[in-house]
């Protein structure tokens, strides 16, 4: 009986059930639960969080993490269209697709992370201009709305509204151009967050360069970021790659890479803290080293053309790298502020699944959007049949240029 | 409920600019701000203080060891002293510089208080803190950030002394303007140079603090009041965000010329080949039609 009904499903939407589906519907379900547990008992319930430790996973993760891993959007975006790299554009859909989702997947955690989810709005017009805070949560604002702007297009060409179409794409260039400008305020001031408090981070990661080392790194997240996204529609929605565009992206993340880590090591020279790092037996150190380990690999996996050549190499890279920033956002907002703390603080498993969850929705909601929306070009079959035609010597037909957004 | 009185609205100084750039100071002389004075020689520990605490601010007696939702102060015992904790109000509060609402203000009377129903419950104000004063309300759907508002609303705004300086009877909690706080810290030293630590915490660490301490011992003795340096935390993020301006219209300007240079060329190598192209094919279709040269002329 119920192999019957699971051979029907198969049969009707073309749909495998494999191990990622049960750990998403897992991940969906368990998320939910903890949603509904968090929105009615409040932070307590679901969380390690307290006096000590005010800021954890969901800061460190949901907030920091995705605001910088989405930050290909901005990259690509101005690569496209202030410096007009003709070979990026068929990856500007799908990246500003991943940046658009990652701000509103923010927009959504942050709801869990305050006290007061109903109070979200107040920043718009309470202002303080002395804050951080309110400066990025501004600039998140704004340039979420000019995602949606930049990504409207899409939406409306399939709704086949082409006057509205035409005028935004006249739009475009200004809106890039304020979506680089604001993602530039926002990303490195991120790190200017934890400026405020030199006496709680740990002399490690506290610097004057917090928010060049955020900014920098998040362009390089940004960047393995759309790696990895090509690698996922690859993989799960049969997409084509484009491994020189990918080989590209990869040779930019490492000028940053190098740029990163060459900051740090000034800086560390600058607070005389190299002397520090002899310090094994101390969490901070081992976690700098960590964190640091995954900068110099990647880096010297993307120097090496045999294995940034390779498939699998560049989808190594480009998780080594992911892993890299989280590794130091997790660190900046948790691991540097232990010591001041003196409270060891682990997330519970709520928190985890409430941090995975907003993954998995990422994950649904690009999968829609791909499903119903001119995402990707049409190429995989069509180049196919581009190559057959050009082999038995027929009439070639004609590419259609879609413009990148 | 709130726990605050309306922000901005203490009748002396309605006009606040968050005065925390070098520039736009807070409009009261930090001589001026109201402050208290924690003799911990004549502390004894009777508790009294606390107990004010509690009435004043009806909070649930608990007796935690340390600051929570419910306990605005406690009195530590480190080695032979008594050691009250507290808010420090200090002149510059780095949790009010944080604050992207403005939840947390500073007085133009002294205490640092905070207003709920601006509150979006970021903490940052708790990540901030250099004494890691603020707490939070961890279990309720509305939660609220706790901590000592210096009695402000219901005493301290009516011009009487806050609930632990009124309830000390041995002059180890005392209510008074910064200044006379001071020369006041500084007679006691003078008279009983050696029962006092010749040193006024407070009175330049991070631009100053309202609550100031005098010691029998060294300061390094008491965990929660560490040493800091003169300068006040919210310079450190102002010196960032300031510039900012200034790197939107640059950087505005910068970007909108690049794109203009490469799109211009752009366009211009479209020309060339559109040109190009154009002429070739009109000669060699018809290379006597006169109308056709002039045009691609």
């Amino acid at each position: 009986m119920s192999l019957i009904s699971t051979t029907a499903i198969r049969n009707r939407a073309g749909f495998k059930p494999t191990l990622w589906t049960f750990v998403l519907a897992f991940v969906l379900i368990a998320g939910a639960y903890y949603s509904f547990v968090r929105f009615t008992h409040g932070l307590g319930d679901v969380s390690a969080l307290s006096d000590k430790v005010p800021w954890g996973l969901w800061v460190g993760f949901d907030v920091l993490c995705g605001v910088g891993l989405a930050a290909g959007g901005f990259t690509i975006t101005a690569m496209v269209y202030i410096f007009n790299i003709e070979r990026f554009h068929h990856i500007t859909r799908p990246t500003v697709l991943t940046a658009y989702l990652g701000y509103i997947l923010v927009s959504v955690a942050l709801m869990y992370d305050i006290g007061r989810p109903y109070a979200i709005w107040h920043p718009l017009f309470m202002w303080n201009p002395h804050s951080v805070m309110f400066e990025v949560s501004l600039c998140v604002t704004v340039y979420t709305s000019v995602l949606t702007i930049e990504f409207l297009p899409v939406i409306l060409e399939r709704l086949r509204m082409h006057r509205a179409v035409a005028f935004l794409r006249r739009l475009i260039i200004p809106l890039v151009i304020v979506g680089v400008l604001l993602s530039t305020l926002h990303q490195s001031s991120l790190g200017t967050v934890f400026l405020i408090a030199p006496y709680k981070v740990h002399p490690l990661w506290y610097s004057p360069l917090l928010p060049i080392f955020f900014f920098v790194s998040a362009v390089f997240a940004g960047l393995a970021t759309t790696v990895f996204e090509s690698f996922m529609s690859y993989r799960f929605f049969r997409k084509q790659l484009d491994t020189e565009v990918l080989d590209a992206l990869l040779r930019m993340a490492g000028l940053l890479l190098a740029l990163y880590f060459a900051l740090k090591l000034i800086d560390l020279k600058n607070k005389a803290a190299f002397s520090m790092l002899y310090q094994l037996n101390s969490t901070e150190v081992r976690m700098f080293l960590l964190e640091m380990a995954l900068i110099v690999l990647p880096l010297a996996l993307i120097m090496m053309p045999r294995v940034r050549g390779t498939r699998r190499g560049m989808f190594l890279i480009s998780v080594l790298v992911i892993l890299g920033f989280v590794l130091n956002r997790m660190n900046v907002s948790v691991t540097a502020f232990s010591a001041y703390h003196g409270v060891n603080y682990f997330p519970t498993f709520p928190e985890f699944m409430i941090s995975a969850f907003m993954v998995g929705i990422g994950f649904v909601a690009f999968y829609f959007a791909v499903k119903h929306f001119a995402i990707f070009p049409e190429e995989e079959p069509f180049k196919q049949d581009y190559d057959d035609k050009l082999r038995a010597g027929m009439e070639l037909p004609e590419i259609e240029k879609r413009p990148a957004l | 409920m709130r726990r605050g009185p309306e922000p901005l609205s203490d009748g002396k100084n309605n006009k606040k600019t968050f005065g925390l750039s070098p520039h736009a100071h807070h409009q009261t002389d930090p001589d001026d701000y109201m402050g208290l004075l924690i003799d911990t020689v004549r502390c004894t520990g009777c508790m009294a203080c606390f107990m004010a605490c509690k009435e004043v601010n009806e909070l649930p007696n608990r007796n935690d060891e340390d600051l929570n939702k419910d306990t605005y102060t406690v009195v530590k015992k480190i080695g032979d002293a008594f050691v009250r904790r507290l808010c420090m109000h200090c002149v510059k509060p780095a949790c009010e510089s944080v604050c992207p609402v403005a939840a947390l203000q500073k007085t133009a009377l002294g205490p640092v208080i905070y207003d709920e129903d601006r509150c979006i419950g970021c903490r940052y104000c708790m990540m901030a803190c250099p004494f890691g004063i603020p707490t939070y309300e961890w279990d309720s759907m509305t939660p609220r950030v706790e901590k000592c508002y210096m009695c402000y609303e219901k005493r301290v705004s009516q011009g009487k002394l806050t609930g632990c300086a009124q309830a000390c009877a041995y002059g180890a909690t005392i209510m008074g303007k910064r200044k006379d706080l001071i020369a006041l810290a500084r007679k006691r030293i003078q008279d009983n140079p050696d029962k006092y630590h010749p040193y006024i915490y407070g009175e330049h660490e991070l631009g100053g603090t309202g609550t100031m301490y005098l010691s029998a011992v060294p300061f390094e003795n008491i965990p929660f009041l560490p040493a800091f340096r003169d300068e006040p935390l919210p310079i450190l993020t102002w010196n960032v965000l300031h510039r900012l301006p200034d790197i939107v219209v640059l950087a505005g300007v910068l970007m909108a010329g690049v794109t203009w240079i490469v799109n211009r060329r752009l366009e211009r190598v479209r020309e060339e080949r559109g040109k190009t192209a154009h002429a070739n094919e009109q000669e060699s279709a018809q290379p006597q039609e006169p109308d056709a040269q002039e045009k691609t002329d």
